[in-house]
């Protein structure tokens, strides 16, 4: 077990180093000039070559990854280059938590309806019930995320005060009022996923369903019920566990459209606007964060499948 | 059709109503839409403590009616008449609540599979219990007492480690024990048994049918017992209904049945198996022409119509009656006094085809596969060698080195440093890679399984010619008529050449197979298992078809087998090996003239004899050692019934011969060889 886990960390961790070195060689390769965008128009030369030197920007490629490589470790990633009194690890841990608001919560209504959703499909299979749950599935899923946000924006916001147009609330509001805010961005992260965790789920239960060990069940005369609960989800829960644990990486660092749509001050946006300003400091401790973030939750998926696969699991700790 | 019940005698057993009772039952698949019939009629009684056969090539319709028994349908099936009853219930109107009591009360089921029947993320422990569970008023804690009871009843003899196991961890014989204690839980009136030996090891089989017997005896539970291996219906059941299209054409006792069939169906099958010690020099085996009709067939008339060889015209106006043989014994036949016209198969020519010239040598090759935690020595100094023309039967549990020692000489492996493969005395390179052209060509193989040793988006002719061009370097068109005389060898028609592997029969695949592994003339052709997937009138056919050519092209054969009957028919010489060594080699008549080794004894005295003849069972307890872990001295004293204390388990006996050439690894004299003495195992 053990071993399994430091071969992955350390597997992990070399991605992670590659990662950065690329997120830090694009500033060489990428157009624009932030020391000008930074000194202003009108500045001189000694000032930009001031500004500069002041960045970094005038560093040797090696000594640019020595650098990268040593924020890694330090987890300090210096200061924005728009001000240099607000530390980019200031920044990050702030959209951290706000990601990780939002995540929670749309994992909180996305789950347990896709699952149910998946489930209930596969039990009805080919039922006039499943097909509309698969079906719509596949129609939510086709809508992009900030174009649902909109929708959402439009058919309950608007009308109903209940529903925010904004996700993030007033500075201590308590957590009932938080995730009221955050809502209708959560109800769109549910509707993109719903269909395809639904539809995991609905494969992967069917085919659990049809094995021979839940005929033995049956024969046992065990009802339909007992035979879902008992024996069927245990197994059929695995590829959703996967899917889930691939997922998680994006939620944090890809939700973009939706964080725009709700003003929300969240990782995706903060990347984004990193990459518009040319604020590379901010760019790389964001690309990490999320890096690391799609990192533990593969490796956690993994591991909550080994655990409730006994033949992994033994496999592992043998 | 209420016939059969004056035909039924009225014995003690026969008191109150049948532990099962099917009538007239007609199933159907619905299949887009449309009904397709798959059981026409089927009638059948099953008498409290009596144990019921039912036989019949795959497809006919017995699997469906085993689990009709609990009235288990598959999705799109649908009973559309007759009636199943058992103890007097009838099961086709039941409620869904009184059929799940049933169940778990009065009927249970032992399955095919063993590895797949069970809950793999489970404990065994709680797998069982749960059976106990579901019988009501039993607490946790007393089911789990229960459930180690229920695994000493089924002579597992470490039940409390057992339970703590999951699946993964137990072989499939001790899986099937574990199956069969749940089905036991209820102490059923009624138990279902679906091929529960099929894919088991012939000695495994042999413990988990002794099991089934002694059971029964204990218990009292009526057994419907479904297999397509008519040795297991023998010596399993008193009465059998023989099976064909989704109707029973012939039933009786099991003496009757299989020494005075009365159905042309029941005399080609039985006709199609190597019985009384039949070898290829004295006849071919009987191939039943042609195929079982698909489900839904339209068959108004005698079901076996299309292929029976002594149909008449009255055979396709009328449906034949029931005819009775005796008290217990009817068929469903026209012609029954016309049995006899049924063909039997052509004499072979007794011609001596072996020639002493070895084609091929196996000289003291070992294979010893590195691993963490040690060498494992798969293979242990083995020499062999083949004679033109010469079948070697190679036999063995799974584990003991048969598939190793096919891949070695493959090239698949690689032997360890010293032994080496020949090829006409001079050694041929140890990796298929580095083989040259006419190393490769000289020996091939056919596996067990067509369907993945076949490229299935190519077509048979592309797949010959492909085998042709790389084996004899020839191409273009001399490549495709090479092709077209090796299918045409293999009795293929020139329109199975242009079809796709999906689209043939598991027979027809094989011999494709077989024709892609004679592409190049090879010298040897090792056949790993080659027949045990399919039907026995269809093996009957690739049997021929390998006798005949190896009458015709001298081609030598190692032929993997765990059926003895297949081997003693096609074999020359048997070598019988255990834990990576060779612990017999001898002809095949040597070999059933004895006096053998001890574990050969055990092996052939596991085949449940189709004949009837009682064998001397000598059980094998255990599994297989572990090649990685192999016990002191002779490797098989932990398991020989002929074990001698400080001489077995110190020192390991040569390979030494016992007269005319017959070799055995042991240290007994040929007289202590020859005594009989099956060691007395507790309970059976």
């Amino acid at each position: 077990m053990l071993k399994f886990i430091t071969t992955r960390v350390l597997l992990s961790f070399l991605t992670l180093l590659i990662i950065l070195a690329v997120v830090t060689l694009i500033p060489n390769v990428a157009p624009g000039d932030p020391a000008r965008r930074i000194a202003g128009p009108t500045a001189s030369f000694e000032r930009l070559a001031a500004v500069r030197e002041s960045l970094g920007l005038d560093d040797s490629i090696p000594e640019q990854l020595a650098t990268s490589f040593t924020s890694l470790f330090t987890a300090d990633f210096g200061t924005t280059f728009n001000d240099s009194s607000v530390t980019v690890s200031e920044l990050i841990r702030a959209a951290l938590w706000n990601s990780s608001k939002l995540v929670l919560l749309s994992l909180l209504l996305m789950l347990p309806l896709s699952i149910l959703g998946g489930v209930v499909a596969a039990y009805k299979k080919d039922s006039l019930l499943d097909r509309i749950i698969v079906n719509v599935g596949v129609a939510l899923s086709s809508v992009p995320d900030f174009v649902g946000g909109v929708l959402f924006l439009a058919l309950f916001a608007v009308p109903f005060s209940f529903f925010r147009v904004t996700a993030a609330a007033p500075e201590g509001s308590g957590i009932f009022t938080q995730a009221r805010f955050l809502l209708l961005p959560a109800l769109t992260v549910t509707m993109v996923y719903f269909g395809y965790i639904a539809r995991v789920t609905r494969a992967s239960t069917i085919s659990a369903l049809e094995s021979d060990f839940a005929r033995t069940a049956f024969m046992k005369g065990m009802s339909t019920r007992t035979v879902f609960t008992k024996h069927v989800l245990r197994n059929s829960l695995l590829p959703t566990v996967a899917v889930v644990g691939t997922q998680l990486g994006f939620m944090f660092g890809g939700l973009v459209g939706l964080e725009l749509i709700f003003n929300y001050p969240g990782l995706g946006r903060l990347i984004l606007t990193a990459v518009v300003d040319a604020d590379y400091p901010i760019l790389r401790g964001g690309v990490v964060t999320v890096a690391i973030i799609y990192m533990v939750a593969t490796l956690a998926a993994d591991l909550v499948i080994a655990w409730m696969n006994p033949r992994a699991r033994l496999a592992l700790t043998e | 059709m209420t016939i059969t019940d004056g035909l039924v005698p009225k014995t003690a057993a026969n008191d109150g109503p049948a532990a099962l009772s099917v009538k007239d039952l007609e199933m159907a698949y619905i299949v887009r839409g449309e009904p397709r019939a798959v059981l026409r009629g089927v009638t059948f009684d099953v008498r409290p403590g009596e144990a019921y056969g039912l036989v019949g090539e795959s497809g006919c319709g017995k699997s469906t009616t085993a689990y009709a028994a609990l009235r288990y349908l598959p999705s799109n099936g649908r009973i559309t008449a007759g009636k199943i009853s058992s103890g007097g219930r009838d099961l086709t109107s039941m409620g869904k609540k009184e059929l799940q009591e049933f169940r778990a009360t009065e009927a249970s089921m032992v399955y095919q599979d063993p590895v797949q029947a069970v809950n793999p993320v489970l404990k065994i422990g709680r797998q069982v219990a749960e059976s106990f569970q579901l019988l009501g008023n039993v607490s946790k804690s007393e089911s789990y007492d229960l459930a180690e009871q229920a695994l000493v009843r089924v002579q597992i003899a470490a039940p409390k480690s057992v339970m703590e196991r999951y699946p993964h961890q137990l072989s499939g014989g001790m899986l099937q024990r574990v199956v069969i204690a749940m089905a036991l839980a209820s102490d059923p009136q009624l138990l279902v048994l679906d091929e529960p030996t099929t894919g088991l090891d012939a000695t495994v089989e042999s413990e988990v049918l002794d099991l089934v017997r002694h059971l029964r005896d204990e218990t009292g539970a009526a057994i419907l017992l479904i297999a397509h291996n008519l040795g297991v219906i023998r010596t399993m059941c008193d009465r059998v209904g023989v099976m064909y299209a989704g109707r029973i054409v012939e039933e009786g006792t099991v003496d009757e049945v299989f020494d005075q069939p009365s159905h042309p169906y029941t005399k080609g099958l039985l006709n199609s198996i190597p019985r009384h010690g039949l070898t290829k020099t004295d006849r071919e085996l009987f191939s039943i022409p042609g195929t079982l009709p698909q489900i839904g067939t339209s068959l108004p008339t005698c079901v076996y119509v299309d292929r029976c060889p002594i149909v008449t015209d009255k055979c396709h106006s009328e449906a034949p009656p029931v005819v009775g043989k005796g008290f217990t014994h009817w068929t469903r036949c026209h012609h029954d006094d016309r049995i006899d016209e049924v063909p039997e198969p052509a004499d072979t020519e007794a011609i001596d085809n072996v020639v002493d010239t070895e084609v091929i040598g196996v000289d003291g090759v070992s294979k010893t596969f590195r691993q963490r935690g040690g060498d494992v020595p798969a293979l242990v100094s083995i020499n062999l060698g083949f004679g033109v023309g010469e079948t070697l039967g190679l036999v063995g549990e799974s584990g003991s080195g048969k598939s190793t020692l096919a891949k070695t000489m493959l090239g698949v492996h690689e032997p360890d440093v010293g032994g080496a493969i020949t090829l006409r005395g001079r050694p041929m390179a140890t990796k298929a890679t580095s083989r040259n052209e006419e190393s490769i060509r000289s020996i091939q193989m056919v596996f067990q399984n067509p369907d993945s040793a076949l490229n299935r988006s190519w077509t048979v002719r592309r797949i010959l010619i492909r085998a042709v061009e790389k084996l004899t370097g020839v191409s273009g068109e001399e490549a495709n008529e090479r092709a077209v005389e090796v299918a045409k060898a293999m009795q293929l028609s020139e329109r199975h050449l242009d079809m796709r592997p999906r689209q043939l029969s598991g027979g027809l695949k094989q011999r494709v197979a077989i024709a892609r592994a004679f592409a190049g003339d090879p010298d040897v052709v090792v056949c790993d298992e080659p027949t045990s997937a399919l039907d026995v009138s269809v093996q009957a056919a690739i049997l021929n078809l390998l006798a005949s050519l190896q009458r015709d092209v001298k081609t030598s054969y190692l032929f993997i087998s765990h059926d003895i009957g297949v081997v003693r028919y096609l074999a020359d010489r048997i070598a019988v090996m255990y834990v990576g060594r060779i612990v017999e080699l001898a002809t095949t008549e040597q070999v059933f003239a004895g006096p053998v080794h001890p574990y050969t004894e055990a092996l052939l005295s596991a085949v449940p004899n189709v004949d009837g003849e009682a064998s001397n069972r000598i059980p094998l307890d255990g599994d297989i050692p572990s090649p990685a872990n192999p016990p002191s001295g002779c490797v098989f004293h932990t398991r020989c019934h002929k074990f001698v204390d400080g001489l077995c388990d110190v020192t390991e006996p040569e390979l030494k011969d016992f007269g005319d050439g017959h070799m055995i690894k042991c240290h007994l004299e040929r007289e202590q060889l020859l005594i009989i003495t099956p060691k007395e195992k507790a309970g059976i």
